[in-house]
């Protein structure tokens, strides 16, 4: 059997973290297949209903990577955007599921290594959950 | 406006386990204000309603997110008659109010509160509101300078201060600044502090709790 291979959304910030993705291609980097990247003009913007759309449609976590605190190009869409993922995270296990596939990540546009380490670090706590409820629903039907 | 806040999560899925068909119905004026019962509040409760019903199996939830102007008048409500075909509950994320109207309104409709309606008050900072207003049908600002005793007093005295006060803050919750004090220097900066002598007598409470509902005739503007 194929190894399990986690689907990860992660909702990049275009100041930081998104930059950090591309150093990380850049200095060839390897980081796991199942990231999908989708760039974002800040943080703050990742409203609640789009991370539980990525899980409606499947995903098994979600990542959302902002800019080191005191950072934020937007002064504090970092700080928004991390209350916003500790209170979704409750929401989760409401809803029945593991809030760890949940996360958010503070990182800066020169961390490309550190990019690849959170991906790796998403994608092994992830897979450790198994596939998101949700996705095996997805599939089947 | 009227403050208002989400009712746990857990609640609303025991309420509605026995629907598939279920509108989620917000509201555009006071609870989106207060970060309740907006659009995206709305958006947020439907897709999360959806994903629990999914993840824990049963009947499939489709839910329908819509957000009027306003709740607590028909004329807003009555767009909705189509929509809601076919829907056999809603949860309201407007106040008390909305949550009566949209009932009334759609008498096939089984409708669950998916807020708790606190007070008339408002924002002092980002996430966080507070009363000013008691409802009690009959303003006495002009007497205290526009804080409200009723309210911000703890014992709501109509004749304050009540003497324990401790640096400026209530005795019986040093949280909020005493309201008597607050009333006294106001009117001290208004040069009005003779107003303290005036003696208010029992307030009339019969028109803030009467012979059930209030109601209120204005015939200069009656249709
Ligand atoms: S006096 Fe009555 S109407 Fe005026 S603010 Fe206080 S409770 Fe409200
Ligand atoms: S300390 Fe001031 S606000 Fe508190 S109960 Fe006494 S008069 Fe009212």
């Amino acid at each position: 059997m194929k190894e399990f291979e986690p689907i990860i959304v992660a909702f990049c910030c275009h100041y930081c973290a998104y930059a950090a993705a591309d150093l990380a291609g850049s200095l060839r980097l390897e980081y796991p297949p199942g990231i999908r990247i989708v760039e974002v003009p800040c943080s703050g913007r990742v409203e609640e209903e789009l991370i539980l759309k990525a899980f409606a449609e499947g995903a098994d976590g979600v990542l959302v990577a902002g800019c080191l605190e005191g950072d934020c190009h937007f002064q504090k869409g970092n700080i928004r955007a991390r209350k916003r993922v500790e209170h979704l995270r409750q929401l989760l296990k409401e809803i029945g599921l593991e809030p760890e596939r949940l996360a958010m990540y503070h990182l800066s546009s020169a961390m490309g290594r550190r990019f690849a380490e959170i991906a790796w670090e998403m994608a092994e706590k992830v897979a450790g959950l198994g596939p998101s409820p949700l996705r095996r629903r997805t599939r089947e039907g | 406006m009227i403050v208002a806040k989400p009712k746990p999560f857990p609640f609303l899925t025991e309420q509605l386990r026995p629907y598939r068909k279920v509108a989620v119905v917000g509201c555009e004026t006071c609870v989106a204000v207060c970060l309740a019962g907006g659009e995206r509040e709305v958006r947020r409760l439907a897709q999360a309603l959806e994903l629990e019903r999914r993840v824990r199996g049963g009947v499939e939830l489709l839910t329908l997110p819509l957000t009027v102007k306003r709740q607590c008048e028909y004329e807003y409500l009555e767009p909705l008659r189509e929509t809601l075909k076919g829907v056999e509950a809603a949860v309201s994320l407007g106040c008390g109010v909305g949550v009566q109207y949209l009932a009334a309104a759609f008498p096939e409709l089984w409708v669950v509160p998916g807020l708790d309606t606190l007070m008339a008050g408002g924002p002092t900072a980002l996430g966080v509101w507070e009363e000013y207003c008691r409802l009690c049908g009959e303003c006495l600002l002009h007497l205290t300078g526009g804080i409200c005793p009723l309210t911000r007093c703890a014992k709501g005295l109509l004749n304050g201060p009540c003497g324990g006060a401790s640096e400026g803050r209530c005795e019986v919750n040093p949280e909020v600044p005493c309201a008597w004090i607050l009333i006294y220097e106001r009117l001290r900066r208004f040069g009005k502090e003779e107003l303290l002598r005036h003696l208010t007598p029992p307030k009339n409470w019969q028109l803030a709790q009467g012979r059930g509902p209030r109601k209120l005739v204005r015939e200069e503007v009656r249709g």
